[in-house]
């Protein structure tokens, strides 16, 4: 069967797409920040904290790491409103978000504790620092270096990850193009565009990290 | 609050409708495994490819190496709907679960692809060179040489990758694939309770993945120990996407 491509159709609903690259580049952003914080809660609690509290958050992390985030997804969505919680879809997906990348992330950062020496900690701890102290002022700053690279992998994760809200009915890239799809019957050509915008996007953010992490960081990161 | 829940819980907790979720998790984890393995396979051949030496081979190898740092970047779900419409633009008609296991192939060829190279590269080039000048044909020193080292260094992020793959192939439920997702979204519609419907699907979700990745901690353990009886293989630690720390 013969196929001819009308890529200017499709084009035309470029700057609408990118609207949506924009959407999922925040969403991805900010699921990115709750996670983190969730992350280092997570890692100082399983690293520190009391025998009960690092028994709930291994539970929490090996439920959110087994479980695939679109399920969780709706679980949230639709089975919260029967609690009488209605959250928007927006709204659903960066809460799934956070609890997702949060277990991931709790992982990451736990890996990045155990690199710290016990002696540091013993040094801080002479020095009179608090738990969150010797977190905030030793551990942080000693541990950046080296989560840097996994972390801005796990953004770039992110970024294909929340793809998935789109079927939750957030209007982010893939959402939008759904909906140029089915107004154009141009689908092929909107999906490449599409797969292009998110190559684009992602060696953008790839690349920020890169400078961001030879700048600040001192990391030698590379690109490709 | 649990009052539905209660109502629905023996009308759901039937035998038929255990068998049927149970099919469903059988899918899940066949197109997986169909995926996975054929994107192993086929990661071989891209990294052979990709590493063939000659002028005469530049066109192959910037090939492969954009096809991977393209399908790298590309979501699943974006990828299923292309590889599903351009087959019916193709004129084909390939089942749903088919679309599905081409999509996954394609995408598990560039990440697999990606950590078999790391692995090939943990292997000194020192023994390339030794080889080669003992007269082993390129395949002869991959068969007898390197693989032999180095697929201590690829087996356990592949597993790793195939263990998380399984929640991702979730996404397949959007183009119509009956997996667990899907069987999930049909008890739904049914007019089952979400939080029963969905709850029992994460715990299949959690029932397939976990003993999965227990195994993949055992197998990354046992190799570990038995690496560290042999001499040191200085492993470039790769990452899934793009950045790489040296």
């Amino acid at each position: 069967m013969e196929y001819t491509f009308q890529w200017g159709e499709a084009f035309r609903e470029f700057p609408y797409l990118m609207g949506g690259a924009w959407i999922t580049l925040h969403l991805s952003f900010l699921g990115f920040w709750c996670g983190c914080t969730i992350g280092l809660f997570g890692a100082v609690a399983k690293s520190y904290g009391p025998k009960w509290l690092v028994n709930l958050v291994n539970v929490y992390v090996v439920f959110f790491t087994n479980t695939p985030g679109l399920v969780t997804a709706f679980f949230i969505f639709f089975g919260l409103p029967e609690f009488g919680i209605v959250l928007s879809p927006y709204k659903t997906m960066l809460l799934n978000i956070a609890l997702n990348s949060g277990a991931y992330i709790t992982e990451i950062m736990r890996g990045g504790f155990v690199s710290v020496r016990k002696m540091e900690m013993e040094a801080a701890d002479s020095l009179g620092f608090s738990l969150m102290q010797s977190v905030r002022y030793v551990i942080l700053p000693h541990i950046a270096k080296v989560l840097f690279a996994p972390l801005s992998n796990w953004y770039i994760w992110m970024i294909l990850g929340t793809s998935a809200a789109s079927i939750l009915g957030v209007e982010e890239l893939a959402g939008r193009a759904f909906n140029v799809a089915s107004d154009t019957f141009r689908s092929i050509e909107i999906y490449i565009i599409v797969a292009f915008i998110y190559v684009a996007i992602t060696i953008l953010a790839s690349a920020l990290l890169a400078y961001i992490g030879r700048r600040v960081f001192r990391v030698k990161a590379k690109v490709f | 609050m649990f009052d539905l829940f209660l109502e629905q819980l023996p009308r759901f907790l039937t035998l038929e409708n255990a068998g049927y979720l149970f099919w469903a998790m059988t899918r899940t984890l066949m197109m997986t495994v169909i995926g996975c393995g054929f994107g192993f396979l086929f990661g071989f051949v891209l990294v052979y490819l990709r590493t063939t030496p000659g002028w005469l081979f530049v066109p192959v190898r910037l090939f492969m190496i954009s096809y991977v740092e393209f399908f790298r970047r590309v979501p699943f779900l974006v990828l299923l709907f292309l590889v599903l419409f351009v087959s019916k633009g193709l004129g084909q008609s390939y089942s749903l679960f088919t679309i599905a296991c081409i999509s996954i192939v394609i995408i598990s060829t560039a990440f697999i692809g990606e950590i078999i190279r790391a692995g090939l590269e943990s292997v000194h080039t020192a023994q390339w060179d030794t080889a080669m000048a003992m007269n082993f044909s390129r395949l002869q020193v991959l068969r007898h040489v390197v693989l032999p080292q180095a697929w201590k260094v690829i087996i356990p992020p592949a597993f790793a990758f195939f263990v998380v793959f399984i929640k991702d192939t979730a996404l397949a439920s959007q183009v119509g694939v009956m997996e667990l997702t899907a069987v999930g979204k049909y008890f739904t519609n049914f007019g089952f309770s979400a939080i029963l419907s969905f709850g029992s699907i994460l715990i299949l979700y959690f029932v397939l993945s976990y003993p999965l990745t227990r195994l993949g901690w055992w197998i990354e353990v046992r190799i570990k120990q038995s690496r560290a009886v042999e001499a040191r293989l200085d492993a470039p630690t790769t990452t899934p996407y793009g950045l790489r720390t040296s």
